[in-house]
Order: structure tokens, then C-alpha cells, then sequence
């Protein structure tokens, strides 16, 4: 299975979630905050505190500690608060 | 009759499996694609055959014994919506980690233990190379474990002395398993430094070291030094997951719905067991979720095993409450600009803004402050917001479940919301 993020191809490992993906390529953020524009990436895993969001295939706010990655998906940073489109 | 369980953890399962046994027609939804819940992470586990199973099902409001759900991918938009009527539901949503804030906690590289644990146990993938993992509380162990097997150079730091299990011997003896789980982790215990926690972390973009404070009995600063990381797991206990219970109108008692010996609550119909309903470990919830299963669907026998189970778990759920307590000298490791709410970037100086203009209960204190009104609706920061202002204050938040209460019990796009079937489905 193959995915981009942020332009990048990533192999995705079966069972593995896109913060997984993230973090085992040596990324620890991808998203940035809407006030201060500070970088966030995983920090509870288990999909309760929102930080992961993520863009896939031009949707945000998916949190990427949740999402199981499939075949061809468009991974890119979330900048902010974004609109879908 | 049919019982919906929500939640695949070892209490749902319990739960599932009793209710069977006893004849009824059982709906397991949880959220995750397989079962087992945080604590079983990475090992198959199995439920009885006539239990159906909803994996991937997000229940994001209950009205009364019916639920709304949505399944599917996280968070993508085309989820199926769903509802689900009941005649008893078993509430078994759990319990995340607790963490109190410190400088430098919103930096990525900063994760929570459980984080850790996921990524570690479910995934092979560990956070980092050279990992300090701070809080207090045995679940710090299997934590440091599945990072040692991952090949990361692991420090413990657990917050308490070790001192204050010696004090319930009878809750230990009579937990003789849980000695022999935790006697497995005998390597990593040359790896803890008792009485010490990383009280900040610091780095531009991502974390890059930490100070490692040693701390008095109350959690203030004796003396820290600076050490360097490239990851940190920061656990205080757990928070119990009471969104839906809280919407429901269950009472809560010290912080955890309030059931009786069968795990009803004071909801007709609706049951609780598990961390949502005190902080015991696997053990203790999948006796609760046994007896309250059971009981959820008038088995005639109670399940006397369960019930000795449960009562020998709650002695050492009190041992271990006792044990490893968050006593409040953490509020001096922040700093005005120190982020409490991680989701409105809301700071303690914010917070004391909210407070001094008049914020004296926790739904103004919200909306003054922003704090708990980001996307995870105060999951993270409403403890210590809760804290913070008691503190302030000199008294106890007047509505302190007002950090519980969400409606929508998990954010839901406005689309999936218009796209609600009105009524439930005949059959699944």
C-alpha cells in the first residue's frame, strides 16, 4: 500500500494508522495551530485530544491516530482551520 | 430484549459475553476496527459468536436507550449513520490518560503514555530513541516495556515513593496476578527514579530535552536538572470517559458514575461498569462488565465469580488511588504562559484573566477562558482547568461535571448531522 504526504510517497505497513506511518517515517508533527500557528502531531493516540487532524484527500480535521490509511490516499498538513474543498 | 454494550474494551467484552450467555440479543459498538479496547491492544481477542459486533461505530449522542451512531473511516464523511434502540445499555467507554500540564507539553514529541503504548503495542512503532516516561501509576511499566522492546533507551520517572503500597498489604495479597504482571517488569525497575517527574520540556519545533525535577511529597520542585530526549510520555492516572453517562443523567459520585452492586445506575435500564466507574485495571473492569452484562439482561444466577472478582478488585483499585495520587504541587511547575487548554491555546494567564473578571463556576469559566471548548471538548484540560480554578478560588467548582457534559457525546461534521435516519433499524 502507498500513500503521499505532503508530496512524499510512504509504503504503509499493513494494521498501521496514519500517525504510525507519521512517526515511523521520523515526523512528530503535521498540523499547525489556528491562533498561534504552533506545530502539533500525536499526543493521546487513542483519538480523544484532536491534536493528530490531518488532511486526507481533501478533507480535514481527520484525526490521523484513528485513520487507517488505504491505497492511494492524499495526505497533506492541516494548516490552521481549513474548509473542506 | 435486546442490550447494546459501547465500548470493546475488557469490560465491554465481559459485558457482551454475560448478556449473551443470558439469552439476550447483545449489540457491541466500539469504536475501534477490532476489539479489546486500549488495554488489549495488539492481541486478537474474541466475543461470543451471537454478540454482533459494530467495529468502527462512533456513538456520538444517547437519548434515553437509544443511541446515535456513525460507521465507518474516522472522521471521513461518508460514515453510515445509524440508530440503535435498546431495552438496557451497558456503558463500558473507559478511560483515557490523565495529564496535568507542565511548559513545553504542547511541543510535539511530548506524548501520553498511552500514546506510547498504542503506537508501541499495537503498532511496532516507538516514539523515540532515547524516551523518558514521566507521570505516576504501574501502567507507566508496560509502557517503558514495549518501548525497551522496541529498542529505545527508556527512564521511568514515577512521581510518588513506591512507600505507599507497603500500607494495603491485604489489597495487594489478595491481588497475587496483578504482582505477578507487574513482577515481570523486574528488569525495568533499575530504569524508575521514585519522587521525580519531568516538570518541562523544551525545544523550538519539537521537544529536545526536558527538566527532570525531583519533587517533594506534594509534587513541588526540590532541584532539577536539564537531560536531552527526543520523546516524552507524561501519564497521571486516567480520566474516566463519562460523555455518554453525564448526557444519560447518571449520577456521578467523586468523579465516576455512581452504580450499585449490579452496575445499574441511577438511570432505569442503563448500566455502568469498568474505569467509568472508578480506576481498577483490566482485571476489575471485566469482572464489572461480567456483573453488570449479567444483570443488564436478567440472567437468573448472579455470576457469583464475577462478584468475588469485583470485590477483591476494589480493594486494590483503593490501594492503588492511595498509592499513586496527583497532589496538587504540580500547579508550581507552570508558568503564565504555560498552555492549559492544548485545543484554544488557552494559557494559565488566560485563565487567571477568566478568574478575575468574576469566572466562578466551570460553564462561564469556559466560555471567558475558551478553555474546554476546542474539539475535544475539554477531554484533555478539564481536570486541571477544574484544578487550576479550585485552587484559585479556594473552593470546588461549583458544577464540576460541566467539563463531562457534551451533548454531541464526539464531534460530528454538519453533513453527517442532516444526514441522521429518524428512526432505528428493524434489523442490522
Amino acid at each position: 500500500m502507498r500513500i503521499t504526504v505532503d508530496g512524499e510517497p510512504h509504503d504503509v505497513p499493513d494494521g498501521r494508522t496514519l500517525a504510525g506511518v507519521l512517526i515511523a517515517a521520523g515526523r512528530v508533527s503535521w498540523r499547525t495551530t489556528r491562533n498561534g500557528g504552533r506545530p502539533r502531531g500525536a499526543f493521546c493516540g487513542i483519538g480523544v485530544c484532536f491534536d493528530c487532524l490531518v488532511v486526507v484527500n481533501d478533507v480535514p480535521d481527520v484525526r490521523a491516530c484513528q485513520r487507517f490509511p488505504v491505497d492511494g490516499d492524499t495526505v497533506r498538513t492541516q494548516r490552521g482551520a481549513e474548509l473542506p474543498g | 430484549m435486546r442490550i447494546v454494550v459501547v465500548g470493546g474494551g475488557p469490560t465491554g467484552l465481559a459485558a457482551a459475553d454475560a448478556a449473551a450467555r443470558a439469552g439476550a440479543d447483545v449489540v457491541l459498538v466500539d469504536s475501534e476496527p477490532r476489539l479489546g479496547g486500549q488495554y488489549h491492544r495488539g492481541t486478537e481477542q474474541r466475543v461470543d459468536p451471537r454478540v454482533r459486533h459494530l467495529p468502527d461505530s462512533t456513538v456520538w449522542a444517547a437519548e434515553g436507550l437509544r443511541l446515535h451512531v456513525r460507521t465507518g473511516p474516522a472522521d471521513s464523511p461518508h460514515r453510515t449513520g445509524r440508530v440503535l434502540d435498546a431495552d438496557a445499555l451497558v456503558l463500558a467507554t473507559g478511560a483515557h490518560d490523565r495529564v496535568v500540564p507542565f511548559p513545553g507539553w504542547d511541543l510535539p514529541g511530548v506524548y501520553t503514555a498511552g500514546a506510547a503504548q498504542a503506537l508501541a503495542k499495537g503498532q511496532g512503532v516507538a516514539v523515540g530513541r532515547r524516551v523518558v516516561v514521566s507521570g505516576t501509576g504501574p501502567f507507566l511499566l508496560p509502557v517503558a516495556d514495549s518501548l525497551v522492546r522496541l529498542g529505545s533507551e527508556v527512564t521511568v520517572l514515577e512521581a510518588n515513593g513506591l512507600t505507599g503500597w507497603a500500607r494495603h498489604p491485604r489489597a495487594v495479597l489478595a491481588n497475587a496476578g496483578k504482582l505477578g504482571e507487574l513482577a515481570g517488569y523486574a528488569s525495568l525497575l533499575r530504569r524508575v527514579r521514585t519522587r521525580s517527574a519531568v516538570v518541562a520540556a523544551h525545544g523550538e519545533d519539537r521537544v529536545t530535552s526536558v527538566t527532570v525535577a525531583r519533587l517533594r511529597p506534594d509534587w513541588s520542585v526540590r532541584a532539577g536538572t536539564r537531560i536531552a530526549v527526543d520523546a516524552v510520555c507524561v501519564g497521571h492516572g486516567f480520566t474516566p470517559r463519562l460523555e455518554l453517562a453525564v448526557g444519560l443523567g447518571c449520577r456521578l459520585e467523586d468523579g465516576f458514575v455512581r452504580v450499585d452492586a449490579t452496575g445499574a445506575t441511577s438511570v432505569p435500564g442503563v448500566y455502568a461498569a469498568g474505569e467509568i466507574t472508578g480506576i481498577g485495571g483490566a482485571d476489575l473492569a471485566a469482572a464489572e462488565g461480567a456483573v453488570a452484562g449479567a444483570a443488564a439482561a436478567r440472567a437468573p444466577d448472579p455470576p457469583t465469580g464475577a462478584l468475588r472478582a469485583v470485590r477483591r478488585g476494589r480493594q486494590f483499585a483503593a490501594a492503588l488511588a492511595a498509592a499513586h495520587p496527583v497532589p496538587s504541587g504540580w500547579h508550581g511547575w507552570l508558568t503564565p504562559d504555560t498552555l492549559v487548554c492544548r485545543c484554544e491555546e488557552v494559557t494559565v494567564r488566560d485563565l487567571d484573566v477568566a478568574l478575575d473578571l468574576g469566572a466562578a463556576d466551570g460553564r462561564t469559566l469556559k466560555l471567558v477562558s475558551r478553555a474546554g471548548l476546542g474539539p475535544c471538548q475539554g477531554r484533555m484540560c478539564g481536570r486541571a482547568v477544574a484544578d487550576l480554578a479550585a485552587a484559585r478560588l479556594g473552593h470546588p467548582l461549583p458544577d464540576a461535571d460541566a467539563f463531562h457534559r457534551r451533548p454531541f457525546a464526539t464531534p460530528l461534521r454538519l453533513g453527517e448531522l442532516a444526514d441522521t435516519p429518524l428512526h432505528p433499524e428493524e434489523e442490522l
